[in-house]
């Protein structure tokens, strides 16, 4: 349904995007995560023809965003980074209008606005005037315009920036009902939104795909994944250190909490968790709690993010 | 294409009347005129039922006021970020340029409806050619159609308003001036006829003269409609290439 090929954007010497190609089936919510300047914005930017891409090209339903745009457009809708609107206008007659712009009149455009008035939660700020509204709202009616012609593609920057957390679950929950159906691209930096609505993810820095996976594949990748978490007396910490020596995949036991949690990282994050159970029942440790981590995605957003230590001049 | 380059004049408009904005300028506008016709023009001691005295100031009632309508048409988009969500829309750059030019264009013409107690006054007074007012009104505005076409563009390359107003209003002032008696007779004497000749054919001022006087030559609206078409023209490339700044 989206297709992504081969996008490059330079702005004279600096490459904001570098060669970034990737497809959204139909059903996939793809997060799109990074750091600020990345390359998330422009790439959305250039998908939505926004921004003319140095080279490349995007097809929306096989409709090339270069050589077809008015068919692509037609295609998707589109939230830009800061939700902008017409601060003049109401709600209802900005959803009209973008209505009509759809290509909706009369009876169809008043049932397509009603249904996402009804989705969205609008129905209060309605008749007010779109720079009267908190933020929150204002994303809303960004999103409430782009699904409004109910497109197969939804291209959603920062959806939930700004929303506090049970606005957040909503427009959560709206995104995961609509995504059998549709082909949903959103841009965050909230790691805990891509484990709860994304079915996929890809790690952008730099302007280049550093990262493809699902959210579990790229928790996986954690330093964490399969770590054990002990709750324990910190008595016990030296016999328990000891009796874990004999397992030789441990790659470090970290003492957190003031000594009541230890943590165990295994060496590429080969599971250890029945042998420590078994550990603990045999050489009666007396654990309080027994958790296994599946692992931080921010670390391994981090780990494959961060620019690398420069080498000191010597 | 021409419904959704209504709809899209629909929004703008409607979004003139959404502030005191547009009362304030249509007010100032007729005041404006009004002084200038009545007492500037010597409306009175010229004993005469036409409305030269009205007609006269239109360029320069327009130089002031038509860039303070123009300023905002493209800035205003670009400044807030809507461009982005406006030109993502299923429409074409041709639409949006019109449409919005469009909406500008009504709204002027408005104000300039709304001179109609002029008319209303010579009527009153004497017995008017109705014919040549009619012309005028039209002229003018196919006037003010140019002016904001110039300024449309000129919005379209810059992201402050003031600067859009700024360079608007100086190069329609150039426009203006270039065809008074006062600059073409500093050309005189030294410069070629033809030179001359061409500063005056390029001027807003010597083509509207001629229709104020009641000579509809299809040549002065052709000169105003060209404007237009070539400065809409410059609007499409310049908000196509700046519009992701």
């Amino acid at each position: 349904m989206l297709e992504i090929r081969n996008l490059y954007k330079n702005f004279g010497p600096l490459v904001a995007v570098d060669d970034v190609s990737f497809t959204v089936a139909r059903g996939e919510v793809l997060g799109f995560l990074g750091p600020n300047g990345a390359g998330k914005s422009t790439t959305m930017k250039m998908i939505t023809g926004f921004l003319a891409p140095t080279s490349g090209t995007a097809l929306v339903c096989d409709a090339d965003i270069r050589e077809q745009p008015l068919a692509a457009k037609r295609q998707f809708g589109y939230l830009p980074e800061g939700a902008p609107a017409y601060p003049d206008m109401a709600v209802a007659d900005f959803l009209r209008f973008i209505a009509h712009i759809r290509g909706f009149r009369g009876k169809e455009a008043a049932a397509r606005i009603d249904h996402i008035v009804e989705l969205v939660h609008l129905n209060e700020v309605y008749e007010q005037r779109i720079d009267t509204l908190s933020k929150g709202f204002r994303r809303r009616v960004g999103v409430a315009q782009a699904l409004i012609h109910d497109p197969p593609v939804v291209i959603l920057d920062e959806p939930t920036d700004g929303l506090d957390p049970n606005q957040k679950y909503e427009m959560r929950g709206i995104l995961a009902e609509m995504a059998p159906e549709k082909a949903i691209i959103i841009s965050t930096h909230l790691l805990e939104e891509v484990e709860a609505v994304c079915s996929r993810a890809i790690i952008i820095a730099g302007g280049r795909i550093l990262a493809d996976g699902t959210p579990t594949e790229l928790t996986a990748r954690s330093r964490f994944h399969n770590a054990v978490r002990l709750d324990i007396d910190p008595a016990n910490e030296a016999r328990i250190r000891a009796d874990l020596a004999v397992l030789p995949d441990i790659a470090a036991i970290d003492t957190i909490e003031e000594g009541r949690v230890l943590l165990i990282v295994p060496r590429d994050g080969r599971p250890l968790a029945s042998d420590i159970a078994e550990l603990a029942e045999g050489r009666d440790w007396r654990i309080g709690g027994f958790t296994v981590e599946r692992g931080r995605l921010d670390d391994v957003f981090r780990a494959i993010t961060a620019p690398k230590p420069q080498l000191a001049d010597s | 294409m021409i419904h959704n380059t209504l709809v899209i004049c629909r929004r703008e408009l409607g979004g003139y009347f959404a502030t005191p904005l547009a009362y304030v300028f249509i007010v100032i506008f007729l005041v404006f005129a009004g002084v200038l016709t009545f007492f500037v023009g010597n409306f009175f001691e010229r004993g005469q039922a036409d409305l030269q005295s009205f007609f006269t100031f239109h360029p320069w009632l327009y130089l002031v006021l038509v860039p303070a309508v123009s300023m905002r048409l493209w800035s205003e988009e670009r400044k807030s970020g809507t461009i982005e969500l406006f030109m993502t829309l299923p429409i074409r750059l041709s639409e949006a340029v019109l449409g919005k030019f469009l909406a500008a264009w009504i709204f002027v013409g408005i104000a300039l409806a709304l001179t109609f107690p002029f008319w209303l006054t010579v009527l009153f007074l004497g017995d008017p050619d109705n014919g040549v007012i009619l012309a005028s009104y039209v002229g003018s505005w196919l006037m003010a159609g140019a002016i904001l076409a110039i300024g449309a563009a000129i919005s379209a390359a810059t992201k402050n308003q003031i600067i859009a107003f700024v360079l608007t209003a100086s190069l329609v002032f150039v426009l203006i001036a270039a065809g008074t008696p006062t600059v073409l007779g500093l050309f005189t004497g030294w410069a070629p006829e033809g030179l001359i000749r061409a500063i005056a054919a390029a001027s807003l001022f010597g083509h509207f003269t001629a229709i104020t006087r009641g000579v509809l030559d299809l040549r002065d609206a052709y000169y105003f409609v060209s404007i237009m078409v070539a400065f809409l023209a410059a609007n499409a490339v310049l908000i196509d290439l700046t519009k992701a700044d």
